[in-house]
Parts: structure tokens; C-alpha cells; sequence
């Protein structure tokens, strides 16, 4: 009996009665499903309520008001917009407005977050100085404070459209924002766009050969002069035999303002800084403890085979360090997209500021647009969340935790 | 199993409870909002965030203004003390969630009366208190002359407003092109505008005086002379108690009608005891109006006291008495050349 003996599988009601009710066993499951219909009720009683207060005082309520026309302008539209279009293409716009500024805050947060945190680190006693004095400072100011010092006082030193700096007369900067040319796709354009891709799987496909020799005969090949001579004589190529892929419709200062040629507004380019340093800050300090967190045997081990300082942090220590980095910077992820919502004070058109302000009060009807809104950050975030989870999960496998 | 029997005692407990306070309401549910604000002691009144003239604190933290007046002179009616007023500052967008769900009893805040927004929002316009019309504010330098030579202008504006609408109609109907840039309050709009992010600046132009008060040099902005909307600024109340509908409404009618009689703060107490039959309705001697209204006799005296009448209200707020110096003209009494008419009390 040195193994002792195993105990027999659970009986199939005993296992569901350990699923449904716990440690507590049948009584714990009776208590769940009455929470859960207590949960019910009070969820019930709120809308029950809502619609009877609606009904008595006579408000239009119901979802027909989203293909009514808008009837006002938006100041950034990234898809087709005019004001004769619908609530719904105007929620549409907001949404796709919030989505490109959050995916521009999380790239540049990610980035900044991580060079501060590496400085924070450094051996050099002021860089690190520096890094940590750019933390306390950023985290410690609240956001909607550095939102508009971006945008008022970097506005204020800008001079007007008619005095604006420009650049080789095709890019003007002045408080209107940056105007650049605006590329506009010729005959040539798709050919241009394939042999670009084509160029870039090939420069993958050489990458990984390159990889593979090194793991087989542990010389690394050098492939970086093939990669670039495809991605360059692959577009010439293409632009030899097919034409001029695009030309370049010029921003011309034309009455107020420049007309023609691409604009990227101060409202979002503010927005945009703030959210990225600001976010950095958080995401900088949880870089720094995850890096951490790793033994600093690994760091010596890394020395002592001979590799750099930045070698041993980028293949043996962020390696580690980003199974204790993830759930937390997937927080500030989430964090950011939602604070792109206080970009109603400076104007920056997204979700919150047409949708949740403008069509709310055009129609008045909170209920269904605050719900509607309401929905689509979760979404968003939900999104967000489930993407870092898969990232986070394959980090853990090539980990090998 | 003791423990589910405590819950289901709980639950059983809570459920009676629950009952028991939804009957007490069921009790409490014909209570008017007239009641409600007397058992208050306080009148809860919706104004903006402060637009000097209309609603604004002063430097002692006093509201003062047109649409101040108003919320002043229904405490009057109400309590005889026109103080017994909480203000509400509420943003443009915030405005209608407030009076809906019952945090205000009247909003009176420069809200213009539309079709969509007497129907659909669950609430009532009791009376015009101020005509108005958007334009345009824009910087002498720019040399503009008209709003018709604003084509690809940068435009700021206050979001939930019916200067959004009004401002694409106008530049589409002119075939004009512009760039909207809009923004959630009205200081928000006018710093943007004094940084230069946009060139012209619209609002309902009383709104336009006002904030030009707060520009470093007021002088070089102007006001440009096409007015691009008729904005008829008027008092909201909830649906739903047309007894408080009523009382809101008379307590502007009352306003109007004294000055148009003559009765002013400083002779309210000598018209009173005039023999004069109008006078003598107006001021409860004859006949019982206050109390059709809910109110005592004497309310008209209790408002032209606290506020004195619409004319003088005006030009303490925003007319010749004040830094404003908006012109009467639209808002002069129907019969000096302006709209401004009430219905005879009798």
C-alpha cells in the first residue's frame, strides 16, 4: 500500500452538484439561483420603471430616431460624411474617429512606455534621472488638464494660416493643424500596392530561411541586403512598367483656410500626445516592474555568455518580463481608449463628443443613446482584452511557464 | 439549510418591505410639483454654467440675470422670497436630462423653442422670455463685412445647441464651405476662438455680446449683421402638471403685462391701491386669479417687488443698465414697435 489508494471517480450527479453548488454542495446552488433571479428582478424593475416614466411624461423613445437625418457638419470625417447623412453614419463617424485615436495612443504609449522604462533602468545616471522625473511629473497632472495645456497653449504659439511655417510649400504647419500633399491613386496604384507586398513576404521568407540555417548550422546568414534590394527595385519595377502609382493634390492656402491636400487637426494631434505620454507614464512603471520581476541572475547569465546589455534585455529579460507585463498594460490599453472620451472639451470629434453630446441633444433621447454608447466601449474594450489574452497566453507558451 | 432559511427570510423581509414603500408612494404619487416645491422649501431652477446677462453668478456668488429673474419671480409667487431659489448650472447638452428626471422643477436657461424639442423631449415651452437669432462674432482684422464672405472659414460652436443645425443650413443653402469645430461648453468655444483655432465664432448673438465681455480686447471683435435664425428663447417645464405649466407661464405673462401697464418696483404699492378695474384684477382686489393659479391674490405685486416688471428686469440684465447694451429692439413691448405680448390677466 506504499501508493495508497486512489478514490474512485465522482458519481456523475455528485460532479454536477460540485460544478453548480461549490463547497456548499446542493444548498449553494439554490442560493446562486436565487441570487441570480434577484439580479433579475431588480434588472427588470429598472427598465420596467424607466419605460414607465417615459410613457407618462411622453417622450419619444425606440431606435427610429438613427435614420433621421443629422443636419450638422463634422470637423473630421475618415469616412464618406456629409450633413445630409443619417444618426447612424454619424455614430459610425465618431466611432471610427475614437478607434484611430486610440489605436494611435496605444502604439505611441506602448513605445514611449517602454523607452522610459529602459531608462528608468539605464546604468546612466541621467537618462534614468531624467526617466523617472518625466513619470512623476506626467502620472501625477490630471489628464484632463494635460489635454488642454496641449491644446491651448501649443495652439496659441502657432501662427495663423496666412503665417504658417511651411516646409518646401507642400507641408504648412499653423493653428489649423498640419496640411500636407494628399496622395491620390493613379492607374498604376494596385500594381504599386502588390509588388510592395509581394517585397515584404519576401523579405519575411528570407528572414525566416535565415533563422532556420542559424538553428541547423548556427551561422546566422546575412539576408538584410536581398530584403531591401526587393522592397526597392520591386516598387521601381512596378512603377517602370505601369506608370506613376499616385501624384500629389498640393495644400493651397485658398480664402480662411487650405483647401485640398490632407489635414491633421490640432484637436486630435493634442489628443493624441496627451493620451500617448500620459498612458506612457502608467505603462512605463509597469514595463519597469516587470522587468524587474525577473531574477537578476538572468541578467548576469546573459553577461556572463558575452551578450550586450541590450541583447540580454531583449532576449532573455522583456522575454520573461512580459508574462508579468501583459494583464496590467492591457489595462492602461483599456484606460486609454475610454479617456479618449474627454476629447469633448477640446473638440476633437469622436464617439462620445457627436454621438453621446450633439445627436443626444438634437434628439433628446438619453436613455437609448447612452445605452447604445455605453455598448460600444464595452465592445471595444471587451475586444481589446480578449486580443491581449490570446497575445498573452502565447507569451506564456514560447516561455514555456 | 440554516443559512438558506435565513436568506429566503431576508429576501421574504425585503420583499415586503419593497411593497410597503411602493404603496407609500402609491399615496405619495398625486403630489404636484407646486406641493413638491413647497415641501422643498426651495424652488430647484436650471440655468447655464454662467452667461453674464442671462445666468451668471456675480462676485459675492448672487445669480443674477434675465433668465434669473424668472426663477426669482416664480419663488415670489410661491414663497413670497424670491431668494428661496437653488440654481443648477447645467451644460447645453445637460440640460433636458435634468428637467426630465425631475431634478429641476423649470430650466431656464436661453433654451430655444423648436418643434422637435416640444415634443419630443417630455417637456413643455411655458413662454417666449427673450427673441433672439444667431450670427456670427468675428476679429475687425479679418476685414469681413458679411457673413457671405465666410467661405472656408474654421467656425467654432457650442455642441448641443441649435446652432449646430443652423450654422450647416446656412453655409449649404449659401453654397459655402467651412470647417465645424465644436466644443462641449461655451468658455471652452470662446478660448479656442481667442487662440485662433477658428476665425468666426456663432452663437445666438445676446450670447455673442455676453462672451465677447470676456475676450482680452472686446473691441476688436465684431458682430456681423446677418442674423441666421430665429431663436426664441424660452422657459421649459416637465409634462405631466399643467397646474406648474400654468404658473410658469402667468408669472412671464404678469412681468409683461406690468410693464405694458406701467407698474414698476418703485410703484407697485401706489397702482395697487388704484381704482383702476384692470389694475384692480391684475392686483387681486377683484376677482380671485391667483387663486385659479394656486397661489395667493396678491402674486403679481409679490413678482414686480422681488424683480420688477419685464422691462426692467431687461435693461438691469442685459439692455442699456448693463455692460451688455443690447438694444431692445425685437423684445420692445407690442405696441413700441417690438413682439413681446402677453395675454390680458382677467
Amino acid at each position: 500500500m506504499a501508493t495508497g489508494f486512489r478514490k474512485p471517480p465522482l458519481q456523475f450527479s455528485l460532479r454536477l452538484r460540485r460544478a453548480l453548488g461549490g463547497q456548499a454542495g446542493w444548498g449553494g446552488l439554490a442560493l446562486q439561483v436565487l441570487f441570480v433571479a434577484i439580479l433579475a428582478w431588480i434588472g427588470y424593475e429598472i427598465v420596467a420603471n424607466a419605460k414607465g416614466n417615459l410613457e407618462a411624461q411622453n417622450t419619444a423613445s425606440g431606435l427610429g430616431f438613427m435614420s433621421n437625418t443629422a443636419g450638422f457638419e463634422v470637423s473630421q470625417t475618415l469616412i464618406p460624411y456629409s450633413q445630409t447623412d443619417s444618426y447612424t453614419r454619424v455614430f459610425l463617424v465618431g466611432l471610427v474617429n475614437t478607434l484611430v485615436v486610440a489605436a494611435v495612443g496605444i502604439f505611441f504609449a506602448t513605445m514611449i512606455g517602454f523607452m522610459v522604462a529602459l531608462g528608468r533602468l539605464s546604468p546612466n545616471w541621467l537618462i534614468s534621472r531624467i526617466s523617472g522625473g518625466y513619470v512623476e511629473l506626467v502620472r501625477n497632472l490630471p489628464l484632463l488638464f494635460q489635454i488642454l495645456f496641449w491644446y491651448l497653449a501649443v495652439l496659441r504659439m502657432l501662427p495663423n494660416p496666412k503665417q504658417s511655417v511651411s516646409v518646401l510649400d507642400g507641408i504648412f504647419l499653423s493653428n489649423r493643424g498640419l496640411a500636407i500633399p494628399k496622395p491620390i491613386g493613379q492607374e498604376g496604384s494596385i500594381a504599386f500596392a502588390v509588388a510592395i507586398a509581394v517585397a515584404i513576404i519576401g523579405g519575411m521568407v528570407l528572414r525566416s530561411h535565415s533563422r532556420r540555417s542559424l538553428f541547423r548550422t548556427g551561422r546566422a546568414l546575412i539576408v538584410w541586403p536581398y530584403a531591401l534590394g526587393l522592397l526597392i527595385a520591386l516598387p521601381a519595377a512596378s512603377m517602370a512598367v505601369f506608370g506613376t502609382p499616385f501624384t500629389f493634390e498640393m495644400p493651397i492656402l485658398k480664402g480662411f483656410n487650405f483647401s485640398g491636400g490632407a489635414r491633421l487637426i490640432p484637436e486630435f494631434v493634442a489628443l493624441a500626445i496627451t493620451l500617448s505620454t500620459y498612458t506612457a507614464a502608467f505603462i512605463a512603471e509597469i514595463v519597469r516592474a516587470g522587468i524587474l520581476s525577473v531574477h537578476k541572475g538572468q541578467m548576469e547569465a546573459g553577461a556572463a555568455l558575452g551578450l550586450s546589455r541590450g541583447s540580454t534585455l531583449r532576449l532573455i529579460v522583456v522575454p520573461q518580463a512580459m508574462r508579468v507585463i501583459l494583464p496590467p498594460l492591457t489595462n492602461q490599453y483599456l484606460n486609454l481608449t475610454k479617456n479618449s472620451s474627454l476629447a469633448v472639451a477640446i473638440g476633437y470629434p469622436e464617439l462620445f463628443s457627436v454621438f453621446a453630446g450633439t445627436t443626444l441633444s438634437q434628439t433628446g433621447q438619453a436613455i437609448e443613446i447612452l445605452s447604445i454608447t455605453m455598448g460600444v466601449y464595452l465592445l471595444i474594450s471587451l475586444v481589446t482584452s480578449g486580443i491581449m489574452s490570446i497575445y498573452s497566453r502565447r507569451v506564456a507558451r514560447s516561455v514555456g511557464a | 439549510m440554516k443559512c438558506i432559511l435565513t436568506a429566503i427570510f431576508a429576501i421574504v423581509a425585503g420583499i415586503s418591505l419593497q411593497s410597503a414603500s411602493a404603496q407609500e408612494q402609491e399615496s405619495a404619487k398625486p403630489k404636484t410639483t407646486l406641493e413638491a416645491v413647497k415641501a422643498r422649501g426651495a424652488l430647484s431652477c436650471g440655468v447655464t454654467q454662467g452667461l453674464p446677462g442671462f445666468s451668471a453668478p456675480d462676485d459675492k456668488g448672487n445669480w443674477t440675470g434675465l433668465d434669473v429673474d424668472i426663477c426669482r419671480a416664480i419663488a415670489a409667487v410661491v414663497f413670497n422670497d424670491p431668494t428661496k431659489v437653488k440654481f443648477v448650472p447645467l451644460s447645453a447638452k445637460d440640460r433636458f436630462i435634468a428637467l426630465q428626471s425631475g431634478e429641476i422643477d423649470v430650466l431656464s436657461r436661453d433654451t430655444s423653442w423648436t418643434l422637435s424639442r416640444d415634443t419630443s423631449l417630455g417637456a413643455n415651452f411655458t413662454g417666449v422670455t427673450y427673441y433672439d437669432g444667431q450670427g456670427f462674432l468675428i476679429r475687425k482684422s479679418l476685414k469681413v463685412n458679411s457673413a457671405l464672405e465666410l467661405n472656408s472659414a474654421s467656425v467654432c460652436v457650442q455642441t448641443g445647441t441649435t446652432n449646430e443645425q443652423n450654422l450647416a443650413d446656412y453655409f449649404k443653402s449659401n453654397k459655402m464651405k467651412y470647417e465645424v469645430i465644436a466644443f462641449s461648453t461655451a468658455d471652452e468655444t470662446i478660448k479656442a476662438y481667442e487662440s485662433g483655432r477658428c476665425d468666426v465664432f456663432t452663437s445666438d448673438i445676446s450670447q455673442l455680446y455676453a462672451q465677447r465681455l470676456k475676450l482680452l480686447n472686446p473691441a476688436d471683435h465684431a458682430v456681423l449683421p446677418e442674423v441666421i435664425s430665429k431663436e426664441p428663447h424660452a422657459t421649459m417645464v416637465r409634462h405631466g402638471d399643467d397646474q406648474w405649466f400654468d404658473l410658469v407661464k402667468w408669472t412671464l405673462f404678469a412681468m409683461i403685462n406690468a410693464e405694458e401697464l406701467g407698474i414698476t418696483k418703485k410703484n407697485v404699492d401706489e397702482m395697487a391701491r388704484s381704482e383702476n378695474p384692470e389694475l384692480k384684477r391684475i392686483f387681486g382686489t377683484d376677482g380671485n386669479f391667483g387663486e385659479q393659479l394656486g397661489v395667493t391674490k396678491d402674486w403679481v405685486s409679490r413678482i414686480i417687488k422681488a424683480v420688477g416688471n419685464y422691462g426692467e428686469s431687461f435693461d438691469r440684465n442685459v439692455g442699456a443698465g448693463s455692460p451688455l447694451g443690447i438694444a431692445r429692439g425685437l423684445n420692445k413691448l407690442w405696441n413700441q414697435g417690438g413682439i413681446m405680448y402677453a395675454p390680458p390677466i382677467r
